[in-house]
C-alpha cells in the first residue's frame, strides 16, 4: 500500500506523484486532503489532493520543496513506498451550479484548484480558472486545468508567459466587467490568498479559501490547526479546510504557520548535512 | 514455592513501596518511573494477601479479573500461572497494572485497606505481566470453532482492544479501524513514555492480533468509510472511538503559537517522539516556563513533559484548591516531587503574546471557594482586582475534552447527546441503532482507562448474544 506508481517533476522544487491508496480513493472528493508520513520517524504533514483516480485506486499529490520533510519526499521513486497515507479528510467543497464562477490559483495551490475546477465545471458551471506564479517555470498543470475550466487565463510576474502581473489583477478586471459571478475559489500561499480576499472585499460575491495549517492527526483531535475563522476558533482539519475568506484571522494564521521556524531550519540542516540528495540547489527557506 | 504465612503475620507486614527512578534524575529522561517489583518483593507482597472467602477486590475489577487467586500463584512462585488467570479476563494486564487508578477500584475495597495497606494489587499484576513477557510466556490461543460473523470495532485504544479479545476467544472475525498509524489510542498518543512504554503497549496489541483480530491502521472511520458503509460489511459493529476533541479555555491570546492543547503536545511527545527531535522529524516546543492549565492526570503528564522537554519551571495552573485536584494521588506526588509549582486557586483570563504570537505571558485571577456547586466541590469564585501575571513562554490547555463528531456524524441512527456522546443501554451497551455498540470516552467523556476495559467487556458480552440469537446488522438491511 501507498506505493508511489507515478513520479513527475513538474518543476526544479515541484514535484507530482501518484501514491496507490485505493480506500482514500474510492471516497475522496474535491477540495479534501490527505495527511502522509515517510517513515516511521517522520511528520505527519497535509496535503491537499490534486488528483484523484477511482478505478485504479490512486491519489495525486503535488508539493514544493518548503523544508526536510518535503525534500525528502521528493527523494522517493516510483515502487517506494510511504509508511502512512490517511484521508479523505476534511470536508469537501459545496459542488453544485451556481452559475458562473472563478477558481485562482497560485504556485502549489494550481494543483489544489484543479480537481475543484473540473468538479464545478461537472457540475454545469462556466468556469473561468487563473493561474499563476513568478515566472513560466512555475506555472504548474496548465494542460489540465485549461481541460477541467470552461476558461483558463495564466498571469506570470515578470510576464515571461501569459499575462504580467498577479492573479488579482485579472480577476479585479473579471469581477468589473461581469456582473454574474456567483462565487470565487482561491487557493495558494497565504499572502496570495490574504491578498486576493482584499481584492473581492469590495464585490458582492463569497470568496472561498482553502488552508493548509500545520496539523498532526487531522481528524480533529489535537487542535494544532485552529484558526480564527469570524472571531471563532474553527479546526481546518474539521470544520475546514475551505472557509470564507473574509472571515478569516491572516495574521494569525500566518503567525501559526511559523511556530516551527527554527526547528524546521535545523531539521532542514541537518539534513543537507548528512544526505543531500536532491537538486534544489541548496534553496533555504 | 514461597510459604503461606500466617494471618496475624500477614496482618502485621506493610504494603512493599516499589523501587523508584529517583526525581532528580528522571526529569532529564523519558524513562518509566516506577520500576517493578522484584521477584522478592512481588512475593512478600503476595504473601500479605488474607485469600478472602468472599474478595471484595473483585468486585471492584471493571475487568473482572481473580485476583485472589492470581495474587496466591505469585505465592506459589508459578508466575506464568498467574498470568494466565489474570489473561482469562484481561489482556492488557502490563498497561491496566500501570495506569489504573486501583486505589479507587480493587485497593479502595480491599479488606486491608482499613488499616491504610491494601495489596498493592495494581503493582502485583504489573509484576506478573512483565514477568510473562520478559519470560516468553503466552496466553493460549482460543480453542473455540471461527464463527463466520463479521465484527468491526473502530478505535484501537483500551476499549477497542479488549473488546476486540474478547470477541475474537468467542471465535468471531474481528477487524479493529484505527485513524492514526499506530494501534493504542491514547495508550500510545496521549499517556507519557514514563508513565507506560510505547513499547508494551506494542506488546500486549501483537499478543491481541494473535488471537485472530485484524487491526487495519490509517483508517479514519467517518472519513476513508462512513459507519453506515461497515453497516454493509459487518454483523455487529462497536464504537470506541475515544473522547476525541481537546477544549479550550476560550479566552483572549488562546491561538497565539505556543499556546497547546494537551492532546497536541502529548501527541507531538508520545505518538510522534518529538521529545527525539531531531531523530523524529516532529517538531515540539520547548518552553523555558511552561504554564499546564487544569489538574487532572492529563495535565500532571503535560506539566511533567514539559519539564522533561527542558522548562526551566514547570506550572500547573488550577482554579479550584488541592483538595479538588482530580488526578491520581500518585501522579501529583510524582509531579510535585518532580518540582512542577502548583497554583492552585488560580483562573487564566488571558494569554499575553508579542505581535508576533509568541507567549509573554498569562494574566489569572485569584479565586476564593464559596459554596458546593453542582459536583458537590466548593465553587471557586473569582477575587475581583486580583489580576497578576504569571510569566511564561509556553501554555497547555489540559482542560478536558469533548466528543470529536466525525464518527457520530457518519453514523445513522446512531444518536448522540447534547455533549456529542453516544446514548447507549447501560446493560448492554447497545446505542439507538441495534447491533451498534459504543464504550469508554465517547459514552462517558474523559474518564479513565479501565472503565473503557469494563465497558468493552460487558459490550463484547452484549455482541455476542446479539449475535448468538441469529441477528445481524447486514440482515436489517
Amino acid at each position: 500500500m501507498y506505493k508511489v506508481v507515478n513520479k513527475e517533476r513538474l518543476h526544479e522544487i515541484i514535484y507530482s506523484m501518484w501514491i496507490e491508496a485505493p480506500e482514500v480513493a474510492s471516497s475522496v472528493q474535491p477540495g479534501q486532503f490527505i495527511i502522509l508520513m515517510i517513515k516511521e520517524k517522520g511528520e505527519r504533514i497535509p496535503l491537499t489532493v490534486a488528483d484523484f483516480n477511482r478505478e485504479k485506486g490512486l491519489i495525486r499529490i503535488v508539493f514544493q520543496i518548503v523544508g526536510k520533510t518535503s525534500e525528502e519526499l521528493s527523494t522517493l521513486e516510483e515502487g517506494d513506498k510511504l509508511f502512512s497515507f490517511i484521508g479523505p479528510l476534511g470536508k469537501e467543497t459545496e459542488i453544485r451550479n451556481y452559475g458562473k464562477v472563478i477558481t485562482v490559483g497560485g504556485g502549489t495551490g494550481i494543483a489544489c484548484i484543479h480537481p475543484i475546477t473540473r468538479a464545478l465545471k461537472e457540475a454545469g458551471n462556466e468556469v473561468i480558472s487563473i493561474i499563476g506564479a513568478r515566472n513560466k517555470e512555475l506555472i504548474i498543470m496548465e494542460k489540465e486545468l485549461k481541460l477541467a475550466s470552461s476558461e483558463l487565463i495564466v498571469t506570470t510576474d515578470d510576464g515571461s508567459y501569459g499575462r504580467k502581473g498577479f492573479v488579482t489583477q485579472v480577476l479585479k478586471e473579471l469581477l468589473d466587467k461581469d456582473k454574474s459571478i456567483k462565487k470565487i475559489w482561491t487557493i495558494g500561499p497565504p499572502i496570495m490568498m490574504k491578498v486576493t480576499c482584499e481584492t473581492t472585499k469590495h464585490y458582492p460575491v463569497e470568496t472561498i479559501v482553502s488552508l493548509n495549517s500545520i496539523m498532526v492527526d487531522g481528524t480533529g483531535m489535537c487542535g494544532s490547526c485552529r484558526v480564527t475563522i469570524g472571531g471563532e476558533a474553527k479546526f481546518v482539519c474539521t470544520d475546514g479546510p475551505e472557509f470564507d475568506g473574509q472571515l478569516v484571522d491572516w495574521e494569525e494564521f500566518s503567525n501559526r504557520l511559523s511556530r516551527y521556524k527554527g526547528s524546521e531550519k535545523k531539521s532542514w540542516d541537518l539534513y543537507h548535512q548528512h544526505n543531500h540528495t536532491c537538486n534544489c540547489g541548496g534553496r533555504t527557506n | 514455592m514461597a510459604e503461606m504465612i500466617p494471618v496475624k503475620e500477614r496482618m502485621k507486614r506493610e504494603q512493599v513501596s516499589m523501587p523508584e527512578q529517583g526525581p532528580k534524575g528522571r526529569i532529564y529522561n523519558f524513562k518509566e518511573v516506577p520500576l517493578g517489583y522484584t521477584q522478592e518483593q512481588a512475593i512478600y507482597e503476595a504473601q500479605r494477601c488474607l485469600q478472602c472467602k468472599n474478595p471484595k477486590c473483585m468486585k471492584g475489577c471493571p475487568a473482572e479479573i481473580n485476583i485472589p487467586k492470581f495474587i496466591e500463584k505469585i505465592v506459589e512462585e508459578d508466575f506464568a500461572g498467574a498470568y494466565l488467570e489474570i489473561l482469562k479476563t484481561d489482556d492488557l494486564p502490563a498497561i491496566t497494572g500501570r495506569v489504573c487508578p486501583q486505589e479507587e477500584q480493587c485497593q479502595q475495597v480491599c479488606i486491608l485497606e482499613k488499616q491504610r495497606k491494601p495489596i498493592a494489587i495494581g503493582r502485583l499484576e504489573r509484576f506478573v505481566a512483565d514477568w510473562a513477557r520478559k519470560n516468553n510466556i503466552h496466553g493460549s490461543l482460543p480453542q473455540i470453532s471461527k464463527k463466520e460473523q463479521k465484527v468491526a470495532i473502530v478505535g484501537s485504544g483500551p476499549a477497542g482492544l479488549t473488546c476486540a479479545a474478547d470477541l475474537a476467544k468467542l471465535g468471531y472475525e474481528v477487524t479493529i479501524f484505527e485513524a492514526l498509524h499506530q494501534p493504542g489510542g491514547v495508550l500510545v498518543y496521549g499517556i507519557p513514555e514514563f508513565r507506560l512504554p510505547k513499547s508494551i503497549v506494542e506488546y500486549e496489541v501483537k499478543e491481541i492480533e494473535k488471537l485472530g483480530v485484524k487491526v487495519i491502521t490509517n483508517f479514519v472511520v467517518g472519513a476513508t468509510r462512513s459507519v453506515d458503509e461497515l453497516t454493509r460489511e459487518f454483523d455487529a459493529i462497536f464504537l470506541a472511538n475515544g473522547a476525541g476533541a481537546p477544549r479550550f479555555m476560550n479566552i483572549p491570546g488562546e491561538n497565539l503559537n505556543d499556546v497547546y492543547s494537551a492532546n497536541e503536545f502529548l501527541t507531538r511527545s508520545n505518538l510522534m517522539k518529538a521529545y527525539a527531535f531531531p531523530e523524529y522529524d516532529t517538531p515540539i516546543k520547548i518552553g523555558k516556563r511552561a504554564a499546564t492549565i487544569g489538574a487532572g492526570n492529563v495535565a500532571m503528564d503535560s506539566a511533567r513533559t514539559a519539564l522533561r522537554l527542558g522548562a526551566e519551571k514547570s506550572y500547573i495552573v488550577y482554579r479550584r484548591s488541592r483538595k479538588e485536584v482530580p488526578a491520581r494521588a500518585e501522579e501529583v506526588h510524582h509531579a510535585e516531587e518532580e518540582g512542577i509549582i502548583f497554583n492552585f486557586l488560580t483562573l487564566p483570563v488571558k494569554v499575553l503574546g508579542d505581535d508576533k504570537g509568541n507567549v509573554m505571558g498569562m494574566e489569572c485571577l485569584k479565586m476564593e471557594l464559596g459554596e458546593p456547586d453542582d459536583s458537590g466541590r466548593r465553587r471557586p469564585i473569582p477575587i475581583p482586582g486580583s489580576n497578576f501575571v504569571i510569566e511564561v513562554d509556553m501554555v497547555i490547555d489540559a482542560i478536558g475534552a469533548s466528543a470529536n463528531p466525525i464518527v457520530a456524524r457518519s453514523a445513522t441512527g446512531v444518536e448522540i447527546n447534547q455533549w456529542g456522546y453516544f446514548i447507549i443501554d447501560d446493560k448492554t451497551k447497545t446505542t439507538t441503532k441495534e447491533g451498534i455498540f459504543a464504550g469508554g470516552d465517547i459514552v462517558r467523556g474523559s474518564a479513565t482507562i479501565i472503565s473503557a476495559v469494563g465497558d468493552a467487556k460487558v459490550a463484547a458480552r452484549a455482541v455476542n448474544e446479539f449475535l448468538s440469537s441469529g441477528k445481524s446488522l447486514r440482515k436489517s438491511k
